[in-house]
């Protein structure tokens, strides 16, 4: 517990057992000192961890037992992995003597978690545990983030020692900061001096490194325009005149047929996912690579790049901007418009706008809620085709305003996360995007949300079907509902159930009523709203295919 | 891309658990590893692995950066056969009687350049350091003329042709670092 105090930490989530019984028992001595969260199952204890480290930039904290608890934290761990989320997941482990005999609860967590988790080590002796923790936080919370499981056997939790506090700045075999190469700085500037249309990328490395502002002065500097990917949501404001929208798999169409148009494409703190370059034969092949990002296997990895910028984009963006000639590239920008019309026109006015007759469609749900909110709540939102409307539609203002799981894809992560980021940001709106499936996955943690009163506002967009996978069979499987329709519970009756106030919406005059009482205080509140069944989120870039091949 | 066998080293920390850390990434490539040896290095305190793979260049860049990456490793690289200097070491094991009987045993130790290791009553072992043809070429030989009864190999260990070893430097670098760290 002072090992955990030492490295400021004031918030943690989990579910106790049997081998971690003595954590908990110090636990509570320290209930002053620690805001303690108890969620209904250890996979949403990992989620609740990563919403609120996702939105506080503190790495976040999950405390579970051996065995079974053990491993419904590996969703999480791998998540936080993909998203590089700093999450720490302390779990018990049985006395050092029944190591290796399958004794009661014993899995080889350090095991199963290697090639998911940034480090895992297992302490069997407590006068580790202080230095073991120490290098657990610095791990996690710098360079490219990520989780780190600590494994605690139970003779290391009975036995005391004297604590003496350690600090862990510096492991030999580990150097997450590198220094600024300044003959690649000069190439790149070169490059993009030189560059008539210029496309920026913008990923969840800005977010992390907090280099928001240094992304906007580099943007406007050389006056390029920037789309970003699904965890590069926010680093931008929505209205920034140089942001272009999303790019990927269900991004706008101008950013992803530019991608393939530009002669020069920078990409800031990403890692060109699958979702976002679509087949990687086809991308960017008229572009001049720069990239720039921290961790040095990413380089290289997907997108073979011209220039790399190795380092925090907090420090490699500015070193950039400075070498830079002011430049204006109207003519390139104003080509955006083109396709921004067409997908208005085609996709977007037909979402947010529907004739009357229609049935209520998950654009015009989440702008409306987003406008309710003034556009400076935090998103948090489930998978698939909640996750890609309320991305797509959701706007923002502030900064660090996004959680999604975006790497993973963890349905279920939604009302977990959105718990975690409340509790983060106590003062803020926070808004949850969820669909039937999802909602389904990890709704026992209704039970925390009261527990903790943590006032978030979910929002079930309902058509009855897993909707992301109807979508891809009625695209690309001729149809085939193979295991997608949904026989659903009374989702109100769930939430009344545990107190959370309620209200169900079927017709479109009814919704902005209930989003305005949804959002009149700040107490949780489930807002149910029956979509069209046969929704699709549009465009898309089928799997696989070009970017170019974009179908609307 | 052209496949061929790369020689991947490895420097880490004398941690339980490494070499799983390191063969995962093989595996999530699903890239065989031919051959495998891990001894401690001439630096106190650090391993060192030698693995040999069939693979291409960009594959095997991206492999070693992610074995690079992690936490308790110091440093990866991988080289080709032509910037190394290496040796497997291989052990036969022969039927005394036969030996006797049939003779002829000593032009072969002589050709292959192997030694004798233990004689026994009921067998012989041989030793033959070399390359992996040439202990190849030496376990054909003998298993056609007398017959091998027990053959095991070792896998590859490797120096690089450079003057130095890499650590070495690499380390002396992370002192600096640490030490503008503590003066700070």
């Amino acid at each position: 517990m002072e090992a955990l105090l030492n490295e400021g930490v004031d918030t943690i989530f989990g579910y106790p057992g049997g081998s971690i019984i003595p954590v908990f028992d110090a636990l509570y001595d320290y209930t002053d000192k620690f805001h303690y969260v108890l969620t209904r199952h250890e996979q949403g204890a990992t989620h609740a961890a990563q919403g609120y480290a996702r939105i506080s930039g503190k790495p976040g904290v999950c405390i579970v037992t051996s065995g079974p608890g053990a491993t419904n934290t590996i969703t999480g761990i791998a998540d936080a992995m993909l998203d590089s989320t700093p999450l720490i997941v302390i779990t018990g482990q049985v006395n050092n003597t029944m190591l290796g005999t399958d004794a009661f609860q014993e899995t080889d967590l350090i095991g199963i978690t290697l090639p998911i988790s940034k480090w895992s080590y297992q302490i069997r002796d407590p006068k580790e545990i202080a230095f073991a923790v120490a290098k657990a936080f610095y791990i996690a919370n710098t360079g490219r983030p990520g989780p780190v499981v600590l494994d605690i056997t139970k003779t290391a939790q009975t036995e005391s020692v004297d604590f003496k506090p350690e600090k862990c700045d510096f492991i030999r075999s580990y150097i997450p900061k590198s220094t600024i190469d300044t003959e690649s700085i000069d190439n790149a500037a070169a490059i993009i001096n030189s560059a008539k249309k210029p496309m920026a990328l913008v990923g969840h490395g800005v977010t992390i490194g907090e280099a928001e502002s240094e992304l906007m002065a580099f943007l406007d500097k050389a006056d390029i325009p920037a789309a970003w990917t699904i965890m590069g949501e926010s680093a931008m404001p929505t209205d920034y005149r140089l942001n272009k929208g999303m790019v990927g798999m269900h991004g706008n169409i101008a950013p992803n047929i530019k991608t393939n148009e530009c002669d020069v494409l920078i990409a800031i703190g990403m890692r060109f996912a699958d979702r976002v370059t679509g087949d990687l034969k086809r991308y960017a092949k008229n572009a001049k690579i720069i990239h720039l990002e921290i961790d040095p296997a990413e380089i290289n990895k997907n997108v073979k790049c011209d220039v790399a910028l190795l380092g925090n984009v907090k420090q490699t963006l500015p070193a950039l901007t400075a070498k830079l000639n002011k430049q204006e590239h109207t003519q390139w920008i104003n080509s955006f418009a083109e396709y921004e019309t067409k997908e208005k026109e085609r996709v977007i006015d037909k979402e947010l706008h529907p004739t009357q007759c229609e049935s209520l469609k998950m654009g015009e749900v989440v702008r409306t809620v987003s406008d309710a909110t003034g556009s400076d709540a935090i998103l948090v939102t489930d998978v698939g085709q909640n996750q890609m409307a309320a991305l797509r539609y959701f706007r923002f203002k502030s900064k660090r305003s996004v959680v999604t799981s975006g790497g993973a894809g963890t349905m279920g992560f939604g009302i977990p996360a959105a718990i975690g980021a409340k509790i983060a940001a106590p003062k803020r709106t926070v808004c949850l995007f969820c669909g039937d499936g999802g909602f389904q996955m990890t709704m026992q943690e209704l039970g925390t949300i009261i527990q903790e009163k943590t006032g978030v506002k979910m929002i079930l967009l309902n058509n009855n079907y897993l909707g992301m996978v109807r979508q891809q069979q009625e695209l690309f499987f001729s149809r085939r509902y193979s295991s997608t329709p949904m026989l659903n519970p009374d989702f109100c009756a769930v939430a009344k159930a545990y107190g959370i106030a309620t209200s169900h919406v079927t017709k479109r005059e009814e919704l902005s009523g209930a989003v305005n009482d949804m959002l009149q205080d700040d107490k949780p509140y489930l807002l149910v709203v029956e979509i069209e069944e046969n929704g699709l989120v549009l465009p898309m870039v089928p799997p696989g295919k070009g970017n170019d091949d974009i179908i609307i | 891309m052209e496949k061929k066998l790369y020689t991947v080293t490895v420097f880490s920390e004398n941690v339980p658990g490494l070499l799983n850390q390191i063969t995962i990434v093989f595996t999530r490539r699903q890239i065989n590893i031919e051959t495998l040896s891990v001894s401690p290095s001439a630096i106190k305190g650090i391993h060192k692995f030698t693995i040999t793979a069939y693979t291409d260049e960009d594959t095997i860049k991206n492999v070693v950066k992610q074995i690079d990456k992690r936490i308790d490793i110091l440093k990866a690289y991988y080289n080709t056969d032509d910037e190394l200097i290496y040796q497997e070491i291989a052990l036969y094991k022969i039927e005394t009687g036969k030996v006797l009987a049939m003779g002829g045993i000593e032009s072969i130790i002589r050709k292959y350049d192997a030694r004798v290791l233990e004689v026994l009553e009921n067998c012989i072992v041989l030793e033959k350091t070399g390359l992996y043809e040439e202990t190849q070429n030496m376990f054909n030989e003998l298993q056609s003329s007398i017959g091998v009864l027990q053959f095991i190999r070792s896998g590859r260990v490797a120096i690089t042709k450079d003057k130095k070893e890499r650590l070495s430097d690499m380390l002396a670098k992370i002192e600096e670092l640490k030490e503008l760290k503590v003066k700070k």
